[in-house]
């Protein structure tokens, strides 16, 4: 018994409750300080550079000018286009980790209506591309939810394997449509009449896209909070023992909800399709529908929260290749610093929820 | 009482969760070999107070005293060090391995595992204590009674002199319960000390040397088990005189409601768990069910809840207009589309009758959520319903918004009862509706059923203590292996003719599980 050490422990975690949105968002704005200065010294130690520099090089390379900044902008509505779309999947508790397919069908749908249509009229062009490309992202949410309801597949298998398939649909249809011949690339779909491209407002190619998916963010925060389809999501995410007991058909609901994420998925194929690229490619959705997975976790599935979440990473992404050329520094310095920063905020989360009392018997000791 | 009697020393525990007080400046002592009580009501601190002396929770002020020396518990390898071992209501044991592998999971030993030498020691102590266990016998192959002894086993392999137990007896059949006791009297014989803590006075009475009773968070006093009665301790607990008698009404003008012809179902293994089932629900009486733990209590209230398929059978209904209507085949959802009120408070409420991390008002909206035609779901009422519930029925929750897994066992089940009741239901189902409750919130549950009971409801209520279930129902159905073995009136049933029916046709089952 005597290797019990009679010393209070030196700390100890308390859990704490009721902490105000005041006092979290300080919490954040401290971490992300903190990770700022500890940046500051890795750079300085790695590169010899003034940090400083480097941190307005960064600035400068995303929102350094105003293209800058509205590329920057749109890139980010994009990425949370995604982030939406594993949403409503994610509250259900249904891993979908396959926004990458359905991004990828979306656009591949959306490239071939810009294809076949292009002598179609053109509101009906402008009408079809959004349809069929939301359409295909659907189809391709709904297979693996399918599976799950009726056979208790696993989702997150499912949806991976989905994304190299549609990898595999979308090479094969370059194939059919690459333009000039033996390029394998489809290059700029309809370049001459333009026809079946998101339309740009008052001249601005950037502002569609983003006040899309701005519309869209309220409506899914609607959705998911005060709609009865949205409370049915909820429930079965919990618990589907509660779900059957409340009567919730339980595997109707997991097959709207994919067949929901997937068309928002196939939004975001079409916005870059139609809006971004103007052209079909295997690498057009580039990984954002698994960075799309930390936008909505960090933004713990709060669509409001998320914006930030999507803003900072893309904004670290512009300012990566600024500092890359300006600096010559290598591309993964950026994130190296993106990474620092998201582990402060990460590690912030501990001291919103707990914190930690340090030994105080001698304090009381005195005081008695 | 001689100094050196005293083994642990609480002196002071006080300990918060956030706003929430768990132990205000609590002392409680634990002498060398007896069985001490902790009583108190839901939330009164128990369960804290022992996590602290266990290094699950550390103390916010306070001192402990062991052998007269200070010590420090600061996690459960500590703990052990001291000889301290506490078994969780929840039992953490790994299910693919062994009795034996379980026991030594952890220990430090030598590069080669010798599993005989251990099986052989695992044995002998239970020889010593008159255990009955297997030591090679795989954890999910155990009842719940042997996974108990397989924790009290482990504590003990590790040398733990002082052993805190946790509601050991909530999820024990009356027999198993016995044997326990009789090895917790051993082992009290072999100089340990046993804390247990418990809700039934009856056990508290029967088993333990001295009880110690908390009241929110706060240490009331320790009395001894002799100068003790059920009415003292109750008043001690609840800090006012209460009145253990339940009240039954005799049922007026009974209409049949609701009749089961030679229902059938089997599980998921395809194994039966009704057998040729038949009785008749009436309006304004309770009709209790009874049975060993799995005779077919779950899967009987959720056939007529449209939960469970049935493999034969028919279930059918009496509407207000005398009409029947057939219930085999339907779905929960149907039976609710077709106007039926029909109320099921299941046995597991958080996993299947509320959603834990919603609030009280999401969780009245899981029976409401699809009124109106609206897209959007109507919160208003279900609010109203919440906050008429926090009142009538006292739930302690800081608000309506609060998670329900958060609070405590009986205010859920206030929350859980209080939302099936509200529909006025023509059929109210409870399984163990006071399991795990304190007396106070306990009575408040009887009289709710017995308020349903004279509006003309058919109360069919599920009860593990039979004491209860006699003095409460109006008819007893007793269940024996997925078979009705007798339906007796409860005024004039006797504790042992039912107990006799509960084991009739079961018995080849609980031999079975003897023997291995």
């Amino acid at each position: 018994m005597s290797q019990v050490s009679t010393k209070e422990p030196l700390f100890h975690i308390v859990k704490r409750e009721g902490v105000t949105f005041v006092r979290a968002s300080l919490i954040r704005l401290a971490a992300i300080l903190l990770a700022l200065v500890v940046c500051a010294f890795v750079i300085m130690g790695m590169t010899g550079m003034n940090p400083l520099s480097v941190y307005a090089g960064i600035w400068s390379g995303a929102v350094g000018t105003a293209r800058r900044t509205w590329v920057t902008l749109r890139d980010s509505a994009i990425l949370l286009c995604i982030g939406f779309a594993v949403l409503p999947a994610f509250r259900m508790r249904f891993w979908n980790i396959g926004a990458e397919g359905q991004v990828l069908v979306g656009a591949m749908a959306t490239a071939a209506v810009m294809i076949y249509g292009a002598n179609l009229p053109s509101w009906l062009l402008y009408a079809l591309c959004p349809i069929v490309g939301v359409a295909a992202g659907s189809l391709w949410g709904m297979i693996p939810a399918f599976f799950k309801a009726h056979w208790n597949t696993n989702e997150t298998l499912f949806t991976l394997m989905l994304n190299y398939i549609a990898i595999q649909l979308v090479s094969f249809a370059i194939v059919y449509w690459e333009s000039p011949k033996g390029s394998n690339n489809v290059g700029l779909i309809n370049n001459q009449t333009k026809a079946g491209w998101l339309p740009s407002l008052g001249g601005n190619n950037y502002l569609l896209p983003i006040l899309i998916v701005m519309v869209l963010m309220v409506l899914l925060y609607l959705y998911m909070n005060y709609s009865k389809q949205g409370y049915e999501i909820a429930v079965v995410g919990e618990s589907e023992n509660t779900a059957h007991y409340a009567g919730i058909n339980v595997k109707r609901v997991i097959i709207r909800t994919m067949a929901i994420s997937g068309g928002i998925g196939g939004l975001a194929g079409y916005l870059l399709a139609s809006g971004v690229g103007h052209t079909i490619s295997t690498g057009l959705a580039g990984g954002r529908g698994f960075t799309a997975i930390v936008v909505a976790w960090l933004g713990k599935l709060n669509p409001f929260a998320m914006v930030f979440v999507a803003f900072f990473l893309v904004f670290m992404e512009k300012g990566a290749g600024q500092i890359a050329t300006q600096f010559n520094l290598n591309e993964n310095a950026s994130d190296i610093i993106t990474g620092i920063i998201l582990f402060f905020i990460l590690g912030c989360e501990f001291f919103i929820h707990y914190h930690v009392e340090l030994r105080k018997r001698e304090k009381e000791a005195a005081k008695a | 009482m001689q100094p050196n009697d005293v083994l642990i020393e609480m002196r002071g525990i006080t300990k918060h969760f956030g706003s929430v007080v768990a132990n205000e400046n609590v002392n409680l002592t634990v002498r060398r070999g007896e069985i001490l009580s902790v009583l108190g009501e839901n939330g009164s601190g128990k369960t804290s107070l022992m996590n602290m002396l266990a290094g699950i929770y550390f103390p916010d002020a306070g001192h402990i005293y062991m052998n007269g020396r200070e010590v420090v518990i600061r996690s459960p390898k500590d703990a052990f060090a001291l000889g301290i071992g506490m078994i969780h209501q929840h039992f953490k044991l790994v299910d693919v391995l062994t009795a034996a592998e379980n026991i030594i999971l952890g220990l430090p030993g030598p590069l080669k595992l010798d599993m005989k030498k251990v099986t052989k020691e695992i044995r002998e102590l239970a020889d010593k204590y008159g255990f009955e266990l297997d030591p090679d016998r795989k954890i999910y192959e155990m009842s719940v009674s042997q996974k108990q002894t397989v924790e009290i086993v482990k504590m003990l392999y590790r040398g733990a002199n002082v052993l805190i137990l946790d509601e050991p007896t909530a999820v024990l059949t009356p027999q198993e319960t016995e044997k326990l006791f009789q090895v917790l009297r051993n082992m009290r014989a072999q100089g340990h000390s046993i804390l247990i803590i418990t809700h039934k006075l009856n056990e508290v009475l029967s088993l333990s040397d001295r009880v110690a009773v908390l009241r929110k968070g706060e240490s009331i006093g320790t009395v001894d088990t002799k100068d003790a009665t059920e009415r003292s301790l109750t008043e001690m607990m609840v800090g006012k005189k209460v009145d253990l008698d339940i009240e039954r009404p005799d049922p007026v003008d009974p209409i049949m409601k609701l009749k089961l012809t030679n229902v059938n179902a089997v599980d998921h293994e395809g194994r039966p768990v009704l057998s040729n089932v038949e009785f008749e629900a009436y309006t304004g009486e309770i009709l209790g069910i009874a049975g060993i733990a799995g005779s077919g209590q779950k899967e009987l209230l959720e056939a007529i809840a449209g939960l469970q398929p049935l493999t034969s059978g028919r279930i059918q209904y009496r509407n207000r207009k005398g009409h029947i209507k057939e219930l085999t085949e339907m779905s929960a959802q149907e039976i609710r589309e077709i106007g039926i009120r029909l109320a099921f408070v299941p046995e597991d409420r958080l996993g299947m009758g509320l959603v834990s991390s919603m609030g009280m008002t999401d969780n009245m909206m899981l029976r409401s959520y699809r009124h109106g035609h609206s897209f959007f779901s109507e919160r208003r009422q279900p609010r109203e319903l919440a906050e008429t519930i926090m009142k009538e029925l006292e739930v302690v929750t800081p608000s309506v918004e609060w998670p329900v897994g958060r609070m405590s066992g009986g205010n859920v089940q206030k929350v859980l009862v209080g939302r099936e009741i509200s529909s006025s239901p023509q059929v109210l189902m409870v399984a163990y509706p006071v399991r795990g409750l304190d007396i106070n919130s306990s009575y408040t549950i009887y009289h709710l059923l017995n308020e349903q009971k004279k509006k003309g409801s058919a109360v069919i209520c599920v009860g593990e203590d039979l004491d209860v279930l006699l003095a409460l129902c109006d008819r007893i159905l007793v269940l024996a292996d997925g078979k009705i073995s007798g339906i007796v009136d409860a005024r004039t049933a006797t504790k042992e003719d039912v107990g006799l029916l509960m084991t009739s046709h079961g018995y080849r089952g609980a031999d079975k599980e003897a023997e291995a």
